[in-house]
């Protein structure tokens, strides 16, 4: 890579480009950067797209595969369940915390409740929580006696209480709302903020056309948060896809397979099954479908192309 | 920017392009070869990983290193201790890393010590064998488990890679104040305990304490129920692969006696849900009137319920007949890598870790002797109960290794099936097809 440096165009002269193009010496300024960049990312990625394309335990030589774990990750019924349930974290994950933060920010918006500040902190606190400590408190919250089970036999459904995370129907759903509760508080604060920039005008404006709530969230705060929806979508979208820590610490991808996910399986194949190559293949899909899903994210509501 | 970012690729790529693993090195020394002179060895740092963490398992250790250190004072141990997760976990990768430790601890099964033989990651301890009589301190079976065949295709035969200290049986945990009040004694015969358990269940008990949330715990209750419905050499045979099946009739009637016991309602209602190393927690405060389990839970127990805890083997059909197979083994062994520096010491290590002198150690910290104490006794009346029992298993060579064992995915599949079948989701039948289904193909990729 040859550099521009030493001989910078002067500006003005014929021929030069013009004032704030890019030029080669730019490429110095990211190098620290991509150095970091390429070592700690690109490299990863790159050598883990390659190992997908061995059968590999870890420590014999590995042998060639060509595309035969991405195969087995398409085909493998057990495989293809786990993709499966992480479509139904993804409602749980994206669009159910996107659809309450959007209640509150609705609710907010039009009259300034006392004590702001303390619910909004109280609604991001999950967030800054570590994964650890909520997954620790969630199984308790749903264990034989934990307080979902009290209050259902308070409220006289007693008939109802179950081991929530060792229930086939209702683990997933289970583990997806600790998912809701922690991104709830994530797409409040980027819509909260989204929701100052909106000019009052436009507010008063439809009020006088006799805009009711629902109609003033639709004519206004919805279309005024559309680049903060995108945001709150893809960083969510992400959390949901590559969700690991929270079944590892609560279900273990149990019970049966009722709750493995991709990402589970990544770390399952590589250090329970030694099955490398595929784990690798199957961390690669998931980046493909993170980026794909983002991407659709990204037109869908922001309308660009 | 797009073409340097194309040209970094392809460079990436290019030094990433090479097959990953590494060829086999296997070592083998002839026995004569061997030094067992540690004192003549010269300054020498062992590095050993071991997972004893847990109660009295680290003062165990701890004691055994310094003894070990002060009768050859030139050998330094380094050691590193994780728990059994972590240390598992990272095995593959410090053995293939470029400075491995010496000694470590590694599980038996194909999961990690066979993967190990096959990597050539792992010394064959045959040649020190000779020296040393390993073999000849263990019943068979436990030596079995701990064998591998030097492709590391099959474990159960083949060359020795580790020796355990301690020893593990899965028995019947029973609360004695529960069966005062339910006024029974403890079960001699199958039978009897059967009924004990039928009978807790008519008085409003729950008789059989279950945290089954991890998936693997359910494997110890059918292993005990195919202890009753099986031989011994025909599951160790299902589980080493050399013949039968997990769709064979007795094995599906143990399975059928795990669903019929769900369904009366023998396990707690959350029993899918609870998890299993709280277990004493529960069964302390009076929930289970027994609980099946190994020695990894006495100290808990004995902790939080002093004397009103014992233990005991599966009780066989009749009285006084033939003791039923369960599961158990030897505790993690202690095996030596394959790019050690030391091997001869790392023997001697090991050696000296298995001897008489050492299992008094292991029993004075409260752990589970595997080969029999040169003078030390347990104390209490629930490490007694352990250590009678273990003798008993260990004499008559009744132990069956976890049925985990049986492929590298077999945890996973067994264990949700019998999750399945616990919640009444699979009969016995297809829940043991499907596990049929995992292990033929484990075997045919073999």
């Amino acid at each position: 890579m040859r550099l521009g440096v030493g001989r910078p165009a002067p500006a003005g002269r014929a021929g030069a480009p013009p004032p704030g193009e890019p030029r080669r010496i730019g490429y110095l300024y990211v190098l620290p950067a991509l150095v970091i960049y390429a070592l700690f990312l690109l490299w990863p990625l790159l050598h883990g797209a390659w190992l997908s394309l061995f059968h590999w335990d870890g420590l014999t030589v590995g042998t060639w595969a060509g595309l035969g774990n991405y195969r087995q990750t398409i085909s493998d019924p057990q495989l293809r369940g786990a993709f499966g349930h992480a479509v139904v974290l993804l409602f749980f994950y994206a669009i159910l915390p996107c659809c309450i933060a959007f209640v509150l920010v609705a609710a907010m918006s039009r009259s300034r409740p006392r004590g702001m500040t303390f619910f909004r902190t109280v609604l991001f606190l999950p967030q800054v929580v570590a994964m650890v400590a909520v997954a620790v408190a969630w199984q308790w919250i749903y264990s034989a006696h934990g307080p979902v089970n009290g209050t259902l036999r308070l409220i006289g459904l007693g008939g109802l209480a179950r081991g929530w995370l060792g229930d086939f129907t209702w683990a997933l759903p289970s583990v997806g709302l600790i998912g809701t509760w922690a991104e709830i508080g994530l797409a409040m604060v980027l819509f909260l903020a989204g929701v100052q920039k909106i000019p009052q005008e436009l507010y008063e404006a439809a009020r006088v056309d006799g805009a009711g709530a629902v109609a003033e969230f639709f004519a206004v705060t919805l279309p005024g948060l559309r680049r903060e929806l995108a945001v709150a979508l893809t960083l969510t979208t992400i959390a949901a896809l590559r969700n690991f820590d929270l079944i590892y610490l609560t279900t273990g991808g149990g019970p049966g397979d009722a709750t493995k996910v991709p990402a589970y399986e990544v770390y399952n194949r590589t250090f329970n099954t030694g099955e490398v190559g595929l784990a690798c293949a199957i961390g690669i899909t998931i980046a493909i479908i993170v980026f794909a899903v983002t991407a659709g994210v990204g037109r869908l509501v922001e309308g660009r192309a | 920017m797009r073409k340097p970012i194309v040209v970094l690729a392809a460079a990436l790529v290019a030094v990433s392009a090479c097959t990953p693993g590494s060829k086999p090195t296997p070592t083998s020394k002839a026995p004569a070869a061997i030094s067992t002179d540690v004192a003549k060895a010269g300054p020498v740092t062992l590095t050993v990983w071991d997972q004893e963490v847990l109660g009295g398992q680290n003062e165990q250790m701890q004691k055994l290193n310094a003894a070990f250190h002060s009768t050859y004072p030139n050998v330094t141990i380094k050691r590193v201790s994780r728990s059994f997760t972590d240390l598992e976990k990272t095995l593959r990768l410090a053995l293939s890393g470029g400075s491995p430790p010496d000694v470590v601890e590694a599980n038996q099964g194909y999961g990690i010590m066979a993967a190990l033989v096959k990597a050539g990651a792992l010394v064959s301890l045959d040649p020190y064998d000779a020296v040393y009589g390993f073999r000849k301190r263990f019943p068979q079976g436990l030596s079995q488990l701990n064998s591998v065949t030097p492709d590391g295709k099959t474990i159960g035969s083949g060359s020795l890679y580790g020796v355990a200290m301690t020893g593990e049986a899965v028995g019947i945990y029973y609360n004695t104040d529960k069966l005062k009040k339910l006024g029974v004694q403890p079960p001699v015969t199958w039978g009897q305990f059967e009924q004990d358990l039928a009978t807790a269940k008519s008085k409003g008990e729950t008789p059989l304490y279950l945290g089954n949330l991890e998936k693997f715990p359910g494997i110890h209750e059918f292993g005990v129920l195919l202890g009753q419905t099986t031989g011994k050499d025909a599951l160790r045979d299902l589980v080493f692969g050399r013949g039968g099946s997990w769709t064979d009739p007795s094995v599906v009637q143990a399975a059928q006696k795990l669903a019929d016991w769900a369904k009366k309602g023998y396990f707690p209602s959350t029993v899918n849900a609870d998890k299993y190393n709280d277990s004493p927690g529960p069964f302390a405060k009076g929930e289970g009137v027994f609980l099946i389990g190994g020695p990894w839970f006495a100290a808990d127990l004995q902790k939080k319920m002093g004397d009103k805890v014992r233990f005991m083997l599966p009780p066989p059909a009749r009285a006084g007949g033939t003791i039923p197979a369960t599961l158990g083994g030897p505790g993690l062994p202690l095996v030596i890598t394959a790019r050690s520096k030391h091997p001869d010491v790392a023997a001697a290590y090991i050696n000296f870790m298995t001897t008489p002198q050492a299992m008094d150690v292991v029993t004075e910290t409260g752990g589970l002797a595997a080969v029999k104490p040169a003078s030390a006794e347990p104390v209490t009346a629930l490490s007694r109960d352990l250590f009678t029992a273990w003798r008993i298993a260990s004499d008559n060579d009744i132990l069956v290794p976890y049925l985990d064992y049986s492929t590298t995915t077999f945890l996973d599949t067994l264990g949700g099936v019998l999750q399945e079948i616990i919640a009444g989701r699979k009969t016995a039948q297809q829940g043991m097809r499907d596990a049929q289904r995992d292990y033929a193909a484990f075997l045919a990729k073999k």
